[in-house]
C-alpha cells in the first residue's frame, strides 16, 4: 500500500489523463485515429478503475476494469475498425464546427465542470470531489463531441466516452454499490447498438454513415 | 414483511422475464401472440395481488402507496396492449411488413420491456432503478427500429442518441445523490435505498442535492418527453409498431415521471435544498405550450398524438411542480387517465392506419362513415384527450386549473392558454379525420375493439364517479408527495 497522498495523486493523475484523452478525441479528424484514441481513452479508464479498486480495497471494481479492457479497448474498436474498412469510409470525418472553436469550447467546459463540482462538493471527501470534477469534464467533452460530429460512428464513440466518464464518477464515489451492474448494463447497450449498426448495415440503407444524410427524414414526410 | 408480498413482487418481474425467454423459442407468431397475452394477464393478476398483500419493503424491491397503482396500471395496459397487438401484427404479417422471425424478437422484447418497466417501478434502489430504465430504453430502441425502413432506423437512431444522453445525465445525478448520502448513511446499499434516503435526506449536503436534481430532471425528463429534450418522442412514436407507441406513451413516459417524482420527494425532504417545484413548473409549462402549437402543423396521425403526449406530460409535471395535496392529486389522476386514454387512442389509430393503408392525416377522411366503430372510438378518445367533460381527463385538468388559480393565478394564463390551443388543434384534425368527405380504402378491418372500449369505459367511469377507496388513495399519496 502506498502512502495516502500518493494514492490520491495517482488517482487524480489518471482521472486527469482521461480528460486529456477526451481532448484528443475531440480533435481527431481521421476515422482510424479516432478509434485508436478511443482505445487509449478506455485503457486510461481501466487503469484508473483498477487503481481505485486497489486503494479502496473494492475487488469487485476489478470486474469493471476488466470489462473496460476487453470490450472497449479490444472488441468494440476492432469491430468498428472492420466495419469502417469494409464500408470504405476511412476518409476524413466531417465536423460541424472547426477544431479551434471546438477546443476553446472544450476548455470552457472543463473549467465549468471543475469550478462547479469543487464548489458544491466541499463536504465530500477529496477523492470523490476531484474525481467527480474530472468525470463531469469528461462527460461534457463527450456531449460536445456528440454535437460537433455528424458521423454515426463518431457519435457512438462520443457516447462511449461519456460512459467512460460516468464509470469514473461511479468508481470515485467510494463504496458505491451496483457499479458493476451499471457498467454491464451500459456495455449491453453499446454492444447491441454496434451489432445493430452491423445488422442493419446503415451503408446499404443510406449509402453513408453520415448522420446528416438521415436528416432528410426528420420531421414530417409530406 | 410477509412472504406472500415478496412473491407478488417477484412474480411481477419473473413472469415477463420467463415469458421473454420462452417467446424467443416459439417459432409460430400466432402461438407467440397468445403466450404474450397469457403472460401479460398473469403479470396483471400478480400486480393486482399486491393490493391484497399491501406495502412491503425489501433490500432491493419495494411496494408502497406511491408505486402500487403504477404497477397495476403498467400491467393492465401491458395486458390490453398485448390483446391489441395480437390483431395488429396479424395484419402486419399479411401486409408483409413483418416476418415471423422478427415477430419472435418483437414478442420477446415486448415482455422484456414490461419486465424492465416493472423493475423500475418496484426498485427500492436508485441504482437499480437506473439500470431498469436503461434496459427499458434499450428494448424500446430495438422495437422502434423493427420495421428497418429508413424512417424507422432514423427514428431509432435519434432515440438512441437522445435517450442515451438522457440516461447518462440521470446516472450522473444518481451518483451525486449517493455522494451526498454517503457521509450521512455510510457506504453500501443503504445509501441508495429509497426508504433510507427519504428518512435521512434532511442531513444531506443541499448543494449536492440541487446539482443532482438538475441532472436527474434533465435526464429522466428526456425519457418523459419534456421540452427541450423531447425531440426523439414524435419520431419514435410514428415509426415504430403502434402497440409500441401505445406502451411508450401510456407507460414508459409514466415510469420516467415516476422517477422524477421520487427524486422530488427526496429533495423536498431537505429543508435547505432549492424548491424543486420551480424547475418542474417551467419545464412542464414550456412542454405544454410548445406541444400545443406543434399540434397544428402535424400531417402524420401518430405524430399528432405523440405531440399530444408531450403536452400531457407537461401538464402532469406542472401539477407536481406546483405541489400541495390538490395539485398532486390532479397530477396523479392526470397521469393515470392520460395513460388509459392515450393507449386507447393508439389502439384506434393502429387499426385506422391499417384500414386506410396510411398514417397521413390528409388521406384519412370520413372515418365515422367508412369504419363507424373505429371512427367513433377515435372520436371518443380524442374528446377525452382534449379534456371534454364528463371524461376522466376533464376532472384532472379541472383540478389542476382550479388549484393554479388558487395558488398562482398568473401561471393559470399560460396553462389555460396552452390547453385551449391544443383543444383547437385536436378539434380541427378530428373534424377532418372523422367527419370529412370519406376518402381512401373502405375495406373492413379485423380489429379487436375490446381493449379500446375497455380503456374508454374506465376513463368515463373515472370522470363520472371515482370510487371512495381510489380517492382516499390518491389523497394519501398526494399528501406524501409534498
Amino acid at each position: 500500500m502506498a502512502a495516502p497522498n500518493l494514492q490520491l495523486d495517482v488517482a487524480h493523475l489518471l482521472a486527469g489523463g482521461l480528460v486529456l484523452a477526451s481532448f484528443m478525441l475531440l480533435y481527431q479528424n481521421r476515422m482510424f485515429a479516432l478509434l485508436k484514441v478511443f482505445g487509449l481513452h478506455s485503457l486510461v479508464l481501466a487503469v484508473a478503475v483498477a487503481w481505485q479498486a486497489d486503494i479502496q480495497g473494492a475487488s469487485h471494481l476489478y470486474i469493471t476494469a476488466a470489462l473496460a479492457v476487453t470490450l472497449k479497448v479490444v472488441i468494440i474498436p476492432a469491430a468498428l475498425y472492420h466495419m469502417v474498412k469494409r464500408l470504405g469510409i476511412h476518409r476524413d470525418i466531417e465536423t460541424v464546427v472547426g477544431i479551434g472553436p471546438t477546443m476553446l469550447a472544450g476548455m470552457g467546459l472543463v473549467a465549468l465542470a471543475i469550478v462547479l463540482m469543487l464548489r458544491v462538493t466541499e463536504t465530500a471527501d477529496t477523492l470523490a470531489r476531484e474525481d467527480l470534477a474530472f468525470a463531469l469534464a469528461v462527460i461534457l467533452l463527450g456531449l460536445l463531441m456528440m454535437v460537433t460530429r455528424r458521423n454515426a460512428i463518431s457519435q457512438v464513440i462520443a457516447f462511449m466516452s461519456i460512459e467512460n466518464g460516468l464509470i469514473l464518477a461511479a468508481t470515485g464515489a467510494r463504496g458505491m454499490p451496483l457499479v458493476v451492474e451499471i457498467s454491464v448494463a451500459f456495455s449491453v447497450l453499446v454492444a447491441l447498438i454496434v451489432i445493430g449498426i452491423f445488422l442493419f448495415r446503415i451503408r446499404e440503407r443510406f449509402d453513408t454513415v453520415d448522420v446528416h444524410a438521415l436528416d432528410r427524414f426528420s420531421g414530417e414526410r409530406t | 414483511m410477509s412472504l406472500l408480498a415478496i412473491d407478488g413482487v417477484a412474480l411481477v418481474l419473473l413472469i415477463p422475464l420467463a415469458a421473454a425467454g420462452l417467446l424467443t423459442l416459439v417459432p409460430s407468431y400466432r402461438i407467440g401472440a397468445r403466450i404474450n397475452i397469457a403472460a401479460s394477464f398473469l403479470a396483471l393478476l400478480a400486480a393486482l395481488s399486491l393490493f391484497a398483500t399491501g406495502p412491503s419493503t425489501g433490500q432491493l424491491l419495494l411496494v408502497d402507496e406511491l408505486n402500487i397503482v403504477f404497477i397495476a396500471l403498467n400491467n393492465f395496459i401491458g395486458f390490453t396492449t398485448a390483446v391489441f397487438s395480437a390483431s395488429y401484427i396479424a395484419h402486419e404479417v399479411e401486409a408483409g411488413r413483418l416476418t415471423p422471425r422478427l415477430l419472435r424478437f418483437y414478442h420477446a422484447m415486448f415482455q422484456a420491456l414490461l419486465c424492465t418497466m416493472n423493475l423500475a417501478l418496484v426498485a427500492n434502489n436508485i441504482g437499480l432503478m437506473w439500470v431498469a430504465v436503461e434496459l427499458a430504453t434499450l428494448t424500446t430502441i430495438l422495437l422502434v427500429g423493427i420495421y428497418a425502413t429508413e424512417q424507422a432506423l432514423e427514428a431509432a437512431w435519434k432515440y438512441f442518441i437522445l435517450g442515451s444522453v438522457g440516461i447518462a445525465l440521470a446516472l450522473f445525478g444518481t451518483i451525486l445523490v449517493y455522494v451526498a448520502a454517503r457521509p450521512v448513511i455510510g457506504e453500501g446499499l443503504d445509501a441508495m435505498a429509497w426508504t433510507v434516503l427519504l428518512t435521512r435526506a434532511a442531513g444531506f449536503d443541499p448543494n449536492l442535492l440541487n446539482l443532482a436534481f438538475v441532472f436527474l430532471l434533465l435526464g429522466y425528463g428526456t425519457k418523459a418527453g419534456l421540452t427541450p429534450v423531447h425531440a426523439w418522442l414524435p419520431d419514435a412514436h410514428a415509426e415504430g409498431p403502434t402497440p409500441i407507441s401505445a406502451v411508450l406513451s401510456g407507460l414508459l413516459l409514466n415510469v420516467a415521471l415516476y422517477a422524477i417524482l421520487r427524486f422530488k420527494m427526496l429533495i423536498a425532504a431537505n429543508q435547505e435544498a432549492l424548491a424543486p417545484g420551480t424547475l418542474m413548473i417551467t419545464m412542464g409549462l414550456s412542454s405544454l405550450v410548445f406541444a400545443a402549437f406543434m399540434l397544428y402543423r402535424r400531417r402524420d396521425i401518430k405524430r399528432l398524438f405523440a405531440y399530444s403526449s408531450i403536452e400531457h406530460m407537461g401538464i402532469a409535471t406542472f401539477a407536481f411542480g406546483l405541489g400541495g395535496p390538490l395539485a398532486n392529486f390532479g397530477g396523479l389522476l392526470h397521469m393515470t387517465m392520460h395513460s388509459l386514454t392515450k393507449s386507447a387512442i393508439f389502439f384506434a389509430v393502429g387499426h385506422v392506419a391499417q384500414a386506410k393503408g396510411t398514417q397521413r392525416i390528409a388521406e384519412i377522411r370520413g372515418l365515422t362513415v367508412t369504419h363507424p366503430i373505429l371512427g367513433w372510438g377515435l372520436v371518443l378518445g380524442v374528446a377525452a384527450i382534449a379534456g371534454m367533460p364528463p371524461l376522466g381527463l376533464f376532472m384532472s385538468e379541472f383540478l389542476i386549473i382550479s388549484t393554479t388559480f388558487a395558488q398562482q393565478p398568473w401561471l393559470a394564463v399560460p396553462l389555460v392558454g396552452g390547453l385551449l390551443i391544443a383543444l383547437g388543434a385536436l378539434v380541427l384534425r378530428l373534424g377532418e379525420v372523422a367527419f370529412g368527405e370519406p376518402q381512401g380504402q373502405a375495406a373492413p378491418v379485423h380489429a379487436s375493439y375490446v381493449p379500446l372500449f375497455a380503456h374508454m369505459a374506465l376513463v368515463l367511469v373515472a370522470g363520472v364517479y371515482l370510487p371512495g377507496p381510489m380517492v382516499a388513495w390518491f389523497e394519501h399519496v398526494a399528501g406524501l408527495l409534498g
